[in-house]
């Protein structure tokens, strides 16, 4: 009866709980400003320096490595952190919005504190900040993919656990298929098929027989593991020329995916390299996630979509179909991320291994999570965890005291922060993993 | 357009909720649909707008047999419905949910929410509704969505609009305002059907009744006839609305609520500076439309809800920031609005849910090892005792009928040596026979001195059962007053006017 | 309406275990056949999959059409010895020379269900309680460390330093089931997630741990560490010619104590009438917030006893592959014992034999212990939707369609 309690207005409670929770963001930026400043600022050696690598060898335009002063640096980088900190306390205060540029600014002028502490006094070892953020972009692309599909179901109001096993389907799929045609780009075809298949036994499981949306969720990813696995230490360990990397498709002549940098826009220093210098499925990722945050949100099908996610009944009395609904977007999603599949083979120039997506797919589900079931906030909060990847191999290159494990825990932890409730409550859609039964 | 149902049959596995009902909706008249909870009224209209399949029989528009697949069906050919539990997206706009299903494209191919807007605020202002089209639905009063239903069937064109209970949730002169509108309705040429058991509303608006009984048309009525004899074509035997009771004889103030405060979990006041006093041996009756307070009051007495200020006491015993089960321990009874989500779990046989509060106590079980002969007995018992109707104490509460299934949470609150009954919405879905029963139970654990707060939505149930009535607004009482108050009074009460302004 | 909705509902079965009885009927009874009928049909994916990936078969498909039969009997043979390679490598060796060899491949079946049994029953208890826990993998992993840290690094007199070791074992899963459980009952975060990505984060630390010099073996630099002490390992239980262990009698005692717990106790009737209707459960005085924190830790001990098992009893030292696949084996495991002990020590049974088979699936019939997951998936697919297995093998459908929870 929320309706009604809300037209009976009165004044706000104050307790402890609530100030806590009304400014949990200023004290999240004021605890992370003080790690940066203890351990960044204050445990780094002073007198020594850190470089930085912009350009790639590759790149036309290049910038020369640069070495700044580390302590310094990173003093002032924990300065600014704490000034933003500042900023944001101000305009809460004020009861102000403050725009998505805080937290990214935030985020930037952290990671160049952290990078500048890790790579202080290291001997021609360069922090390359252009590659890492390249690889994030790339690392990020299968959990694009997966976070979409995530989106698209939940939001009709199927749960999507199977996400990894569409991308595994994907990544099959293409590689064998690119290795019979020997053509990379008709493997990436393919692999949207394994993926909508994947999705087609959730969507009979969960819509026709009304089963627990996890656990078939939680069992297809057993199955498609087993399949794969199965069929790669049989059928293509027998036959070799079923799954074969770019470099093999390559040298028989055969086409493999390649970067296509887009002219001028990938000459731009730093955001050329990360944006417009890379392979077809990434600009692929690029128009899917413009086209279903526009469709979502702005088209009939969308509106017809989240209805169904959120009051199927409501939807089924203005004569919507809530299972064809469904059973559609379950099978598309499944599409979507079959084709983010295809990452982990064709698009790396990678034959097929056994579980390779290595649980991207829960990653993927997480980043859903975290961009509350908006494709652009699972955009972003893909790329996060791709750049928290990124630096993690960054790190490891530089040599690091910050275990590469903790880093690699990264990803579930920001999750379980999130939905916890610790940054911002998330409503998935009302009808998640509820059958529509006449 | 003129609506004919002939012989509509639907069953539900043995059980027929419809038994070959013949209706004639003729165009620009209201048809009142007239019959008890269960009768089957609900389910004959989802026949009718395609949400289930008829097992037999046929429906006419304009004499002409129509076959509905599905809502969408049912809506192209011109017919409406407002659900008794509204069909409207909780996050979406008003516009949002009115253009679902039938949306207008914009010329980019996208979404024309402009002529949405457009559209809600012609019907809103012919019918004077004052419905903001970019409202979001979930922050509307309930009576506003009720508006925004009726929009969204108009905005369809509907010639013919059921309207399903529409007045369970709404304040006496809210539903005046509604029976207006019906009337507006009809005289703009729409057909509406009203399906209802409330008499008074049949009497005040409707051209003719169709009375229905156990799926059956038991009978046709003109608006002149007289409430008890509607009442008996609906229940099929003399009713007396009265319940017998002797007069009360109340004893100590056994329930004390001092400047009791409350908010919810968006921090918006539900309980405002609430006080009042049950003593042993009265009925004290909550009046209210839903959603005013009533439910967090008995709630915040049960411990369910945190109050932030003020004082519960039983027998003098602070009871605020207690735990539930010592709320129970200390002598509460609590018979939920909601029984099949609140009261009792459906996939628990009758045994166990006859103990589901007394689990942990002796004879049930002892140093945490639950005796199944002593559940297996007690069952027995209260079956006989309360007239449960059920084939074994085994068999699922889930699969008892409202009835029956509200005669099991009562066994089960009243097994304990009771101070206080909470009772809310008791006899909310039942049929006369099973209200009647629950009625004498309640007023019987009085008669043994227990201090009895009931809370309804029904004002006959209110007049029926209270020794005093208090009467909350906006989570505020607005006055205590006697059971012989009239119900215009009462009824201004309910709208936020104090006593002597009502009066 | 609400009356003709109430009776078309269907009765759950549910609450007939209330009877001691249909402890052992739970699954048998009603749905026997689907059971049945369900590993029939993984079996005959399996066989598919067995003749899709025999390359004799492929061989004789090239000329198919001339000779048809060629293709038959080389998918028969390969079908058949697939599965006689199972049931030797699983049940009894026909090979063997005496029968203490014959029963062998029996005693590894009952060492593989341990801990599948263990990590089932704590599901099942979450799921009777309305928890989706996915995170029994992580809480297998955390019973291990904590095993296997005091296995190898503490050295104790017999007995007790047993003891210790799988009280460690209790203590890291209860602590990866509890914070879950902390989580739901303080902010709503759903169970499914937080356990999730809690795997992970186990994974990553043991991954952490065993790249310590003090959770390494000395004088290696392998991500394994040194063996656990005899002192602290599961005696054996038929001697040292079978691995089999006391672990499995361990495990059959923790189904009779959940039996117990969930079917005679109060904690377990306000586990299920949390699981079943929290509201209710709420009015009923019952706290739904410590009965989630408590079935996540009670869940967490029995996965984090699995990984005790496992470091103890079968492994005897801490590798990062110490949990294999146990933690989701076991939701497959606690779907197909329908949360029931009795189901969950069959279905474990089951499942271990699956994966005993292996080793032997590989020597004998080439086949990769992969298929094994794939019939598992199958099992328990075909088990959630008995209208499915009716559909395929046309069975009549009964009066009252059941519907399938957790």
């Amino acid at each position: 009866m929320t309706t009604v309690s809300a037209s009976v207005h009165a004044g706000q409670v104050t307790s402890f709980r609530s100030v806590i929770s009304e400014w949990k963001a200023v004290i999240g930026y004021a605890v992370i400003a003080l790690v940066a400043l203890v351990v960044f600022g204050l445990r780094t050696e002073s007198g020594v320096s850190t470089s930085f690598a912009i350009s790639r060898s590759v790149d036309a335009l290049q910038v020369p490595t640069f070495s700044v002063p580390a302590q310094p640096v990173t003093l002032t980088l924990s300065v600014i952190l704490f000034a933003l900190t500042g900023y944001q306390a101000w305009a809460k205060l004020r009861g102000a919005a403050v725009g998505v540029w805080l937290p990214i600014a935030f985020g930037v002028t952290f990671m160049a504190a952290l990078l500048t502490w890790a790579g202080a006094g290291r001997e021609n070892t360069n922090v390359a900040v252009t590659g890492m953020l390249v690889s994030g972009v790339f690392l990020a692309v299968p959990l694009v993919f997966g976070s979409m599909a995530g989106t698209l179901c939940e939001r009709s109001g199927v749960v999507n656990i199977a996400i990894e096993g569409q991308l595994l389907g994907g990544a099959f799929l293409a590689a064998v298929v690119a290795s019979v045609t020997n053509n990379a780009y008709v493997g990436m075809l393919a692999a949207p098929i394994a993926g909508a298949l994947v999705g087609a036994l959730l969507a009979l499981f969960a819509v026709r027989y009304w089963v627990d949306q996890i656990v078939v969720g939680v069992v297809l990813n057993v199955l498609v593991i087993g399949m794969t696995s199965f069929l790669f230490s049989t059928v293509l360990s027998d036959n070799t020329d079923l799954n074969q990397a770019g470099a093999q498709i390559g040298a028989q002549g055969g086409v493999v995916i390649q970067s296509l940098p887009i002219p001028l826009l990938s000459d731009i220093p730093i955001l050329g390299p990360v944006l417009f210098d890379q392979n077809a499925l990434v600009y692929i990722m690029y128009a899917i996630v413009i086209v279903f945050q526009i469709m979502l949100f702005k088209s009939r099908w969308g509106l017809r979509v989240r209805a169904v996610g959120e009051h199927p009944k409501a939807a089924d009395t203005v004569g919507i179909k809530v299972n064809r609904t469904r059973v559609r977007n379950t099978i598309l999603g499944g599409a979507i991320a079959g084709l983010g599949g295809a990452f982990f083979t064709v698009a790396s120039g990678l034959a097929f291994s056994k579980e390779m997506t290595a649980g991207k797919g829960y990653i993927a589900l997480a980043a859903m999570i975290l961009g509350r079931w908006n494709p652009k906030g699972a955009l972003l909060a893909a790329l996060l965890f791709g750049f928290a990847d990124a630096l993690r191999i960054q790190l490891g290159v530089i040599g690091s005291a910050i275990p590469s494990q903790f880093l690699a825990m990264l990803p579930y932890l920001a999750t379980i922060f999130a939905v916890a409730g610790l940054v911002g409550r998330s409503r998935p859609p009302a009808a998640e993993n509820i059958p529509y039964k006449k | 357009m003129k609506l004919e149902l002939r012989g509509i049959t639907k069953k539900f596995g043995d059980f027929v909720a419809n038994d070959k009902i013949d209706l004639t909706v003729e165009p620009g008249t209201v048809h009142a649909l007239l019959g008890e909870n269960g009768a089957g009224k609900s389910t004959l209209m989802n026949v009718l707008f395609g949400l289930y399949d008829a097992d037999g029989g046929e429906i006419l528009v304009d004499g002409e047999v129509v076959n509905f697949a599905g809502p969408g069906d049912a809506m192209r050919a011109g017919i409406g419905m407002v659900h008794q539990h509204f069909m409207l997206v909780h996050p979406f706009t008003v516009a949002e949910n009115v253009m679902l299903g039938h949306e207008q494209l914009a010329s980019n191919r996208l979404l024309d929410v402009e002529a949405a807007r457009r559209r809600v605020l012609e019907i809103s202002d012919r019918f004077g509704f004052n419905v903001d089209p970019d409202a979001v639905v979930e922050d509307l009063s309930v009576g506003a969505q009720q508006r925004v239903e009726i929009i969204k069937a108009l905005s369809r064109d509907a010639n013919v609009l059921i309207l399903d209970e529409p007045t369970a949730v709404l304040t006496p002169q809210e539903t005046d305002e509604l029976l207006d509108i019906v009337g507006q309705l009809r005289d703009s040429g729409t057909s509406v059907v009203l399906i209802t058991h409330k008499l008074r509303e049949v009497q005040a608006v409707a051209d003719t009744i169709t009375v229905i009984r156990l799926g059956k048309v038991v009978g046709t009525a003109l608006p002149t006839a007289s409430q008890s004899e509607l009442a008996t074509m609906m229940v099929g035997r003399d009713v007396t609305m009265a319940v017998d009771k002797p007069k009360a004889k109340p004893g100590d103030v056994v329930l004390e609520v001092t400047s009791l405060t409350a908010m919810d979990e968006n921090g918006l006041t539900t309980l405002d500076d609430v006080s009042l006093e049950v003593r042993a041996g009265e009925i004290l009756a909550i009046a209210g439309v839903q959603g005013n307070g009533q439910t967090e009051l008995a709630e915040a007495i049960l411990g369910a809800v945190k109050a932030t200020s003020g004082s519960v006491t039983l027998d003098g015993e602070e009871m605020l920031g207690r735990s539930i089960k010592s709320a129970l321990n200390s002598g509460i009874g609590f018979v939920p609005e909601d029984r099949t989500v609140d009261g009792m779990v459906a996939t628990f046989t009758i045994e166990n849910n006859l103990v589901l509060d007394l689990i942990d106590q002796a004879p049930f079980s002892s140093h945490g090892n639950i005796d199944v002969e002593a559940i297996e007995s007690n069952a027995q018992d209260k079956i006989a005792q309360f007239d449960v109707r059920t084939t074994s104490s085994k068999a699922t509460a889930g699969s008892l009928s409202g009835g029956n299934q509200q005669k099991v949470v009562l066994a089960r609150e009243l097994s304990r040596e009771l101070k206080l009954l909470i009772a809310s919405q008791p006899t909310r879905g039942l049929d006369v026979g099973s209200i009647e029963f629950v009625h004498q139970q309640i007023v019987a654990e009085r008669d043994k001195g227990v201090a009895v707060l009931i809370v309804s939505s029904e004002l006959d149930e209110v007049v029926a059962l209270a020794d005093r009535i208090a009467v909350m607004y906006h989570g505020k009482i607005v006055g205590v007053v006697p059971p012989d108050t009239d119900r215009n009074t009462l009824g201004l009460m309910m709208a936020g006017a104090h006593e002597e302004e009502a009066a | 309406m609400s009356v003709a909705e109430a009776k078309t509902e269907t009765p759950e079965n549910e609450d007939r275990s209330d009877d001691a009885r249909s402890f052992f009927r739970a699954v048998v009874e009603s749905n026997g056949l689907v059971v049945f009928l369900a590993v029939v049909a993984a079996l005959i994916v399996g066989a598919l999959l067995v003749v899709v990936a025999d390359k004799s078969v492929q061989d004789a498909a090239g000329y198919f059409f001339s000779r048809p039969t060629d293709m038959l009997s080389a998918a028969w043979t390969a079908v058949t010895d697939a599965y006689a390679a199972m049931f030797q490598g699983s049940i009894y060796n026909l090979q063997a020379d005496s029968f203490s060899g014959a029963i062998k491949p029996l005693t590894n079946s009952l060492t593989f269900s341990a801990p599948l049994i263990f990590a089932g029953l704590g599901l099942g208890v979450g799921f009777r309680a309305g928890l989706f826990n996915i995170g029994a993998q992580g809480q297998v992993i955390l019973g291990a460390i904590l095993a296997g840290f005091v296995g190898f690094q503490f050295h104790l007199p017999l007995g007790i330093h047993l003891a210790l070791a799988v009280i460690g074992a209790i203590l890291g899963g209860a602590l990866w089931g509890f914070i879950p459980g902390l989580l739901k009952a303080t902010t709503g975060a759903h169970e499914v997630i937080v356990t999730i990505m809690l795997n992970y984060v186990g994974l990553y630390l043991l991954a952490w741990l065993l790249n310590l010099e003090s959770f390494q073996a000395p004088g290696s630099d392998n991500p394994k560490s040194p063996p656990i002490d005899g002192s602290a390992q599961w005696p054996k239980l038929l001697g040292d010619n079978y691995g089999l262990h006391w672990g499995f009698i361990a495990a059959l005692l923790a189904a009779w104590g959940v039996w117990w717990l969930m079917e005679r106790s109060t904690w377990g009737f306000t586990f299920r009438a949390v699981g079943a209707n929290p509201s209710a459960a709420t009015n009923a005085g019952m706290n739904v917030k410590l009965t989630y924190v408590l079935v996540m830790v009670i869940a967490g001990t029995l996965a984090g006893l699995a990984g005790g098992t496992q470091v103890l009893g079968t492994e005897k030292a801490l590798t990062t592959g110490i949990a294999g696949s146990i933690g989701f084996d076991a939701i497959t495991v606690a779907l197909l014992g329908r949360s029931r002990p009795a189901g969950i020590v069959a279905a474990g049974i089951l499942f271990g034999g699956l994966r005993a088979s292996g080793p032997t699936l590989q020597v004998q019939a080439n086949l990769p212990i992969d298929i094994v997951l794939v019939i598992q998936s199958v099992i328990v697919l075909f088990i959630a939707a008995p209208p499915l297995v009716r559909f395929l093998f046309r069975l009549p459908s009964p009066r009252l369609v059941k519907e399938v929870t957790a």
